[in-house]
């Protein structure tokens, strides 16, 4: 449990600073201290468990279909990184109350440090490759929060940009690798990971998941060719940069590819690949330190330079590799983050990073100094320090590794070059900020940073000088973290004298090269400036442009907000699926051979491919074309009929009227003739389309209907007497078997209702005063005949829709039809007396009629529950009425009482408020349309 | 009897579809309309065609798949519902870009894009 606690805290620390920040910033700032400190006790207290060299677990199940558990582990490496991030980042902490000016929000900054932090400790701590992966995200994205802090600055919102696109597709990458990994293995543990090094290797995949894993390790870890986004990161707030690029983020990369050393490493591959690409990186980020003016750019492309030496150092890979690794990874996260703070203090307090600005600094600030010199000293490789230690191992490990066969000897010459050039920048960083005379003053007074600003510094420094005076100091943490980095536990004596060697002489070479080439640095910079530098955020930034306008391009040609295209190629897309479908099967015709035809159904098909055709051909001539397309929907309902299907004849029958008097209203405020506009060439594509796509329509149905297919429909119409209490089983399924499913087309059926209410909310039309062919509409607006019929038929036709809802349960019938026969009618008197006369006498709203339809069938459903049954499970019972005889009453006619309610509702509210449109207060008459003109305008002619 | 409904299904479709591929709004929707009879035809046509067949449970002789039945009557009340909200829709953006055009755009646009 106390394993939990130390990420559980340092996450749940994050709500600390927002929480706090009103309370002022000393109070702030201390609070928000706390939970790292009190998870960085938790760390120590388990500090002697794992010199034994165990590994601490915890895990809980979280989900493990997805092989994804919350499973942390404390060995030494996580013991190494957590006293690193956890240790530094109090240090941080502390300088950054000082560092950051009050105005600033420092609540939301202290936040976004410590979700970093939090990451990082679950990054060393995770005991899963997955969970590993989440906080990896994580740190990409905290990351990316800290470095565009200062969001108002251009520099730092590209550089956070470019940090989190480049660590983000790694991280891609290395969710891809560890998937991968984990399929290679059988699990997502971290310890069965680490004890199948031997059957990764030899699995055929290792090569693809190596290079994955090294993409996300390389980007995280700024190593070449993916350095590029570092030294743009330093637009962030200065406690960011020496948290993020000595301690932290970038040793994230360093950290997972010791973590999967004992899997992993064990090949040729890895060793050529990432100690080539470690030894690049090296050199590129040395060159390139010493050739900057900016104090934090040195500093950025030193860390380049340092992680580089630490990568060729794992790429080596023999057990004294990994060891000085390790070591360097601690020196180095103590000098750097050091001199970062210093560079800070800096900029404080003379208000520029500028090396040119700079100078004699030594005057102002002496203690600064002192510790700037002692910790660039270390950085250096300078005796006595303790990266003079690592970077000694350094020079023994090179000399000593096979790793490049014949070639091996280049990578200790490589290594002192880069020694050469570490001493140079160092000595750089010290020499011109300190003790060269200023050319100019700074724009502010220099003077020591407050106290407190520098014990940070100061701490980090001493521990340098420690390590470097006494290295066992640092045996007890090497230790363990070599194990845990190995596998296996490895005995080794740190020691300052190894008597005259060649890598003493190496580290000689280096000292005095390196102070030669300073001192001819100028000669240096004229030869670089010979080459033009690559801007990495120019080259970038118009990658992404070129990236975004390539899409826009193929999104515009693809999409091009036109709905004919959608639709072709939607249709395009419909036809390859279906006609690849249909390429597959045997033979069309089926083992059912054809029914016999007979004269009526020749007919039947006869007027609905006529109707269809008709619809079609015709569509410019609107009116038409719809009269066209009701022959259609009437012989459909007779083709109902036909094959047995009564309910379905009356309820397309019903829903045929409405939908014609809809189409006809609409027509009216629409043009009465479609211009030509299709190109014959267009029109001609859109035959060819549509007209395959119904070849492949009519294949696959007739290849349907000629084979037998296993209904599942017996069960229906087994139980729908028993079970559901009627004989008409269609309806039974829909009210009963199927409740569900009508229960969602009611709602959808009512909302439609409501929004078209809502579309005719304050629609302005233009009401034609003739047809499309110029004649003025009839006088005559209600016709005596119809007026009178649609007054008698009304009380017959409510008659009859009560009738047809009563026997819904047994015979053909039940709410749709019931619903849409009492629509119709109602309808039927708005046409004949017009919607004022109508409005007058059924004065009420309709949503709520639809809406209650609803609510009653949704009621009736929960009512089971009532009874302890599932939702819409019916029940039903025979009762006896004096007079009316024996009949059967079921829950399920109380359901079809909200779809008739619904259907009524609905239909009425669309129509209705339809019609309403037509009522008097005309905006405005429209000018008759031509087939060249079609846009509308107000009117220019009043009639 | 088989062939001749698949043949008609496929033409249907194909008129409907071809008239949603045109460029004005009135014409979509009485495509659409024509689909969704194609389709409910098709739809229908699943549980077998049966001549004479029975709906009502009484105990005896052929009984017409009841179930493609029940799925095609709620699609058909759908269907309307859906027809009505796109030709109210239609309305509205005639309305509101003063042209009828399925992409609200007027013929000269047309023209010129």
């Amino acid at each position: 449990m106390t394993l939990l606690w130390i990420p559980l805290l340092t996450l749940l620390g994050m709500l600390v600073p927002m929480l706090s920040a009103h309370r002022g910033r000393r109070f702030c700032s201390l609070a928000t201290a706390v939970p790292p400190a009190l998870a960085l006790l938790l760390v120590l207290a388990q500090w002697p468990a794992l010199a034994a060299g165990e590994a601490l677990r915890f895990s809980l199940e979280w989900l493990p279909a997805l092989g994804l558990e919350l499973a942390f582990r404390l060995d030494g490496l996580s013991l190494l990184f957590n006293l690193l991030i956890l240790g530094i980042g109090l240090l941080i902490l502390l300088y950054a109350h000082y560092y950051l000016s009050p105005e600033e929000p420092y609540g939301r900054f202290y936040a976004y440090l410590i979700l970093f932090m939090a990451s990082m400790v679950g990054i060393v701590m995770a005991d899963n490759l997955i969970l590993l992966w989440l906080y990896w995200e994580l740190t990409s994205i905290s990351s990316f929060l800290l470095i565009g802090f200062w969001s108002h600055q251009s520099d730092a919102r590209k550089g956070a940009r470019m940090a989190l696109t480049v660590t983000g597709a790694g991280g891609l990458a290395l969710l891809a690798g560890l998937l991968l990994l984990g399929d290679m293995v059988g699990s997502h543990s971290m310890d069965q990971v680490l004890a199948s090094g031997d059957i990764i290797v030899a699995d055929p995949r290792y090569p693809l998941m190596l290079v994955l894993v090294l993409l996300g390790a390389f980007t995280k870890s700024a190593q070449f060719p993916f350095q590029f986004w570092l030294p743009h990161a330093m637009a962030a707030p200065t406690p960011v940069s020496a948290y993020l690029h000595s301690a932290t983020m970038v040793k994230a990369g360093i950290f997972l590819m010791a973590r999967l050393h004992p899997a992993i490493a064990d090949s040729a591959l890895w060793s050529v690949t990432v100690s080539l690409v470690g030894v690049a990186t090296l050199l590129y980020g040395a060159w390139f330190a010493l050739l900057k003016t900016d104090l934090k750019g040195i500093l950025a492309f030193s860390t380049v330079s340092h992680l580089g030496l630490i990568t060729m150092l794992l790429g080596i890979g023999s057990p004294m590799a990994v060891l000085a690794a390790l070591f360097h990874i601690l020196n180095h996260a103590t000098f750097k983050a050091a001199l970062f703070m210093s560079a800070g203090i800096v900029d404080h307090e003379t208000g520029t990073r500028e090396l040119g600005r700079l100078g004699g600094l030594r005057r102002a600030m002496p203690v600064t100094a002192l510790l700037t010199t002692l910790a660039a000293a270390a950085m250096a490789g300078v005796p006595l320090l303790n990266g003079f230690l690592s970077k000694e191992m350094f020079f023994t490990e090179t000399l000593a590794t096979p790793v490049l066969g014949g070639l091996s000897w280049l990578l200790p010459a490589l290594a002192t070059l880069g020694g050469i050039l570490s001493v140079a920048y160092s000595l750089r960083l010290v020499h011109a900020v300190f003790f060269k005379p200023a050319q100019e003053p700074p724009p502010k007074a220099p003077h020591e940073p407050p106290r407190l600003m520098r014990a940070p510094v100061e701490l980090l420094v001493v521990i340098c000088v420690a390590v470097g005076l006494v290295p066992v100091l640092a045996e007890g943490l090497l230790a363990p973290a070599t194990q845990a980095a190995l596998g296996e536990p490895l005995d080794f004596h740190l020691a300052i004298w190894h008597g005259i060697n060649l890598p003493l002489i190496m580290s000689l070479i280096a000292l005095v090269a390196g102070a030669a080439a300073y001192w001819r640095h100028a000669d240096l910079r004229r030869f670089a400036r010979s080459f033009h530098p690559i801007d990495a955020r120019l080259v970038f930034e118009s990658a992404v442009q070129r990236l975004a306008n390539a899409a826009e391009a193929g999104l515009a040609w693809f999409d091009g907000a036109s709905l004919q295209r959608y639709m072709t190629w939607l249709l395009l897309a419909t036809l390859i699926a279906g006609a690849l479908g249909l390429a597959e099967m045997t033979g069309l015709t089926g083992e059912k051979g054809n029914q016999p035809l007979d004269g009526i159904l020749l007919l039947g098909a006869g007027l609905l491919l006529f109707g269809g055709l008709g619809t079609a051909i015709t569509h410019r001539y609107r009116l038409i074309s719809l009269l066209l397309l009701s022959v259609v929907g009437l012989v459909v309902s007779l083709t109902f009929a036909r094959f047995s299907a009564p309910d379905l004849a009356l309820t397309q029958l019903s829903v045929e009227v409405v939908t014609m008097i809809l189409l006809m209203l609409a027509l009216f405020f629409l043009p009465q003739k479609t211009p030509p506009e299709s190109s014959h060439r267009r029109s001609l594509r859109d035959i060819v389309l549509s007209g395959t796509l119904g070849l492949v329509v009519a294949s696959l149905n007739y290849a349907v209907l000629t084979r037998d297919n296993a209904p599942i429909s017996g069960f229906f119409i087994d139980n729908s007497v028993p079970g559901g209490g009627g004989h008409n089983v269609v309806n039974v399924i829909l009210v009963d078997f199927r409740g569900f499913d009508t229960l969602g087309e009611i709602t959808v059926l009512a909302l439609a209702g409501l929004a078209i209410f809502k579309l005719l909310n304050r629609l302005r039309l233009y009401m034609p005063h003739s047809d499309g062919e110029g004649r003025v509409w009839s006088p005559d607006r209600y016709p005596a005949i119809l007026t009178s019929i649609s007054m008698a038929l009304l009380p017959l036709a409510l008659l009859v829709s009560a009738f047809i809802f009563l026997r819904g349960h047994n015979l053909p019938g039940g709410g749709f039809i019931a619903g849409l026969i009492t629509a119709v009618a109602l309808i039927l008197l708005y046409m004949a007396r017009g919607v004022e006369w109508a409005q007058q006498r059924l004065d009420f709203p309709y949503q709520p009629v639809a809406v209650a339809g609803v609510g009653i069938a949704t009621l009736t459903g929960l009512g089971s529950w009532l009874f302890g049954y599932p939702f819409l499970a019916s029940a039903f019972g025979h009762f006896h009425l004096p007079l009316a005889g024996d009949f059967e009453l079921a829950t399920a006619m109380l359901f079809d009482l909200g779809v008739y309610l619904a259907v009524v509702g609905a239909t009425l509210m669309i129509l209705a408020n339809l019609g309403k449109v037509t009522t008097p207060h005309r905006p405005a008459k429209e000018p008759v349309e031509s087939f060249t003109d079609t846009t509308t305008r107000p009117s220019k002619e009043n009639t | 009897m088989e062939s001749l409904y698949a043949i008609t299904t496929g033409v249907l479709t194909a008129c409907g579809l071809y008239l949603t591929l045109r460029g004005r709004t009135f014409p979509v929707v009485v495509g659409l309309t024509l689909l969704s009879y194609a389709v409910n035809l098709f739809l229908f046509s699943m549980g077998g065609l049966t001549t004479d067949g029975a709906t009502i449970v009484n105990g005896g002789g052929e009984y017409a798949d009841p179930l493609p039945q029940a799925l095609v009557l709620t699609a058909i009340v759908i269907g309307f519902a859906m027809t009505a909200f796109v030709v109210i829709l239609a309305m509205r953006a005639r309305s509101e870009a003063g042209n009828d055009h399925v992409d609200g755009r007027s013929h000269d646009d047309e023209e010129r894009s």
